[in-house]
């Protein structure tokens, strides 16, 4: 497999009167042809930095970039023809009529006229491709933009959360739609907030989380990873589940009571939960890994889930609790 | 070439322009009716009613004075013993040509027209050049654009040439409109005047530096609104400028006696650069009686070389900053 998107190293840093924020620091990615590549990560972490950056739109500190095995930014006026993007819901102006949007683009762009028509058709957007753009729909706009990205029938597309205002028709006609586009050979790179539908239509993630990539992959083996971190603990009848929960406690797992069984949460290595309960002479009945899913598995990494009577900050990870037992 | 033909395709397509291009050509219009319904012919026919009109009332002027010398002569007391200073009015004092009603004279009268085209067109420029490029910065488009453009020297300077072009052909055409416009009336409701090849060429030359100004005035609200990234920020600074230099600084230099304070308005240098120069004098400096017993002070004169060299500084100081800008900027 060949990379459509190598990223090494990427720093941006923003100063201000307020002082310097690092947007992204020191962030890796790398996308391989041919795939739905999700890019996950809390709000602030610096998805839409890396993006831009990507597309030329703000310098890096540091960094370097490639696409479809040219440098960029350096290189970007020839491969731009093969990037349709979108950035953050973009804009457009609103007394131009849809048409006339993407017209001006295809001329700016030699791209061949026709297309237009094709892209509206594709968003579902032909009946009210003559109105002015200020009378669209929130999701209206944001299908204009993806018309426009996929106006220059790009090698890579790359959509800053398309699914943003869409309803749930659009959604899923949205994961159709990528699905095909990827099956035709195009490469995705789609940022997102719902990690359902990421999970359902990519072949790898990226995770980033306060502008550093915390995990990547497939999303098999991203879960994989993390999977086996949770295990359900079921005991012989009429063992008392209390006690041995607080034995295990005391050894620094977490440990979470169920009607039956308990699960622990940070169990790295869960030979050691047998062990402990069978020095105590309590046999253990059942030690399942619970597969994780990819919300939890993102809550975890990034140190974004949500603490009981407190109220989150953006921009505030907690420290991501290391495995126990390892 | 394919962006250029999508830029000028954005400019003519924008409500802003077409709306301020058809008031332009309603108050140009309104002008010429103006002129065409007030002017007249002058036909022997106008000329012989004034000369009668101007015979008339010097008959009256005569009768009046010769009444009041009868009066004086009665009582001189009231007009201060003195009858001989009662003015005894001459035939050059009703000449026949005062009497004329207005005529518009094409040779004589449509430098001035010009120069009036020039600063609507001028200012209908800067207003079109601004928020050309302006909206695009609030809208997105600009960054939309540069997804398909990354060249961004190139995106700026094709943007700038196809606003430029675009007035470079509304200038021409309005002022080719203009020129017949006021040529017929002048044939038709006026007089021609003079019309040698010497004065063609002179409204030929006033035409071309109409229309250098014209394009300067909408390259510096590109460029202006280009820097500040809203269309507002050109108003601003044309509105700035306006009252610091031609309210703020200049009263306060001459309040200070700085010489040639006037140096400071814009409009002088505007003059200069449509009527070939304009005068500044120097009303810090002591009168200079010698000559003919009036005030005089030092006169400073500013040609429209002089004028020529400040705009091209302005255009090449704007249009440099909005590059050097628009290239090094982040885009968000
Ligand atoms: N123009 C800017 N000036 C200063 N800081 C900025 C600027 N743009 C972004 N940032 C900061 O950079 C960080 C990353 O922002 P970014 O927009 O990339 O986040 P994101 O991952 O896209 O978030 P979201 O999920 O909310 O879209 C944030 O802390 C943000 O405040
Ligand atoms: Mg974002």
């Amino acid at each position: 497999m060949t990379a459509v998107l190598e990223i090494s190293g990427l720093r941006k840093t923003y100063r201000s009167r307020k002082g310097v924020r690092n947007a992204l620091d020191g962030f890796d990615m790398l996308v391989e042809a041919g795939q739905v590549h999700g890019f996950l990560g809390p709000n602030g972490s610096g998805k839409t930095t890396t993006l831009r950056t990507l597309l030329g739109l703000i310098r890096p500190n540091e960094g370097r970039m490639a696409i479809l095995g040219h440098e960029v930014p350096r290189h970007l006026p020839e491969v731009a023809s093969g990037v349709g993007a979108i950035v953050e819901s973009p804009q457009f102006f609103g007394n131009f009529t849809a048409l006339e949007t993407l017209t001006l683009l295809a001329i700016a762009g030699d791209v061949n006229r026709n297309r237009v028509h094709a892209v509206l058709e594709l968003v579902g957007l032909r009946e009210r491709a003559k109105e002015k753009v200020k009378t669209y729909s929130l999701g209206m706009k944001q299908r204009l933009a993806v018309a426009s990205a996929l106006l220059k029938e790009p090698k890579l597309l790359i959509l800053d959360e398309p699914a943003n205002g869409l309803d749930p028709g659009g959604i899923r006609e949205m994961r159709t739609l990528m699905r095909d586009l990827s099956d035709s050979g195009m490469t995705v790179l789609l940022s997102s907030h719902i990690l359902g539908e990421i999970q359902l239509i990519c072949d790898s993630v990226t995770i980033i989380a306060a502008g550093r990539r915390v995990s990547s992959g497939s999303v098999a083996d991203v879960l994989a990873q993390h999977t086996s971190a949770s295990v359900k603990v079921r005991l012989e009848p009429g063992v008392d589940l209390l006690n041995a929960a607080q034995l295990l406690r005391t050894a620094g797992a977490e440990v979470r009571l169920e009607s039956d069984h308990f699960v622990v949460g940070n169990a790295g290595n869960p030979a050691q939960i047998t062990k402990l309960l069978a020095e105590q002479q309590i046999f253990v009945a059942e030690l399942t890994p619970i597969s994780a899913d990819l919300e939890s598995v993102f809550l975890e990494l990034t140190g974004t889930a949500p603490v009981d009577g407190e109220n989150r900050q953006v921009d505030q990870v907690a420290a991501a609790g290391g495995g126990w037992g390892r | 070439m394919s962006l250029y033909r999508a830029e000028t395709r954005r400019l003519v397509k924008r409500r802003f322009t077409r709306v301020f291009v058809v008031l332009t050509l309603l108050v140009l219009g309104l002008i010429v009716g103006g002129v065409g319904i007030f002017s007249t012919k002058l036909t022997p026919a106008v000329t012989a009613r004034a000369q009668t009109q101007a015979t008339a009332e010097y008959q009256s002027a005569l009768e009046y004075a010769a009444e009041e010398k009868r009066l004086c002569a009665v009582d001189s007391a009231a007009y201060g013993g003195d009858c001989a200073s009662i003015y005894q009015p001459t035939p050059g004092d009703y000449e026949a040509q005062w009497y004329l009603p207005f005529s518009f004279n094409f040779g004589e009268s449509f430098e001035d027209m010009l120069v009036v085209l020039t600063a609507l067109l001028a200012m209908v420029a800067f207003a079109i050049g601004a928020s050309f490029v302006g909206v695009e910065w609030r809208n997105g488009g600009m960054m939309n654009l540069l997804l398909w453009r990354p060249r961004r020297a190139q995106v700026l300077l094709t943007k700038l040439g196809a606003l430029l072009a675009g007035l470079v052909g509304l200038t021409v055409v309005t002022g080719l409109l203009w020129t017949a416009t006021f040529w017929a009336i002048g044939r038709f409701r006026g007089d021609l005047g003079k019309l040698t090849p010497g004065v063609w060429q002179s409204f030929g030359l006033t035409g071309l530096r109409a229309l250098a100004l014209v394009v300067v005035a909408g390259a510096l609200g590109f460029g202006l609104a280009s820097i500040g990234r809203h269309t507002a920020a050109a108003f601003g600074v044309a509105i700035g400028a306006l009252v610091v230099m031609q309210f703020g600084l200049s009263t306060v230099l001459n309040m200070a006696s700085a010489r040639y304070a006037d140096l400071y308005l814009a409009d002088k240098w505007v003059t200069a650069w449509m009527y070939k120069s304009a005068e500044v004098i120097d009303w810090s400096a002591p009168c200079d009686y010698a000559s003919g017993g009036n005030c005089e002070q030092p006169v400073f004169t500013i040609t429209w070389q002089m004028a020529g060299g400040l705009l091209t500084a302005l255009f090449v100081l704007v249009t440099v900053v909005a590059m050097w800008t628009f290239r090094k900027r982040d885009i968000a």
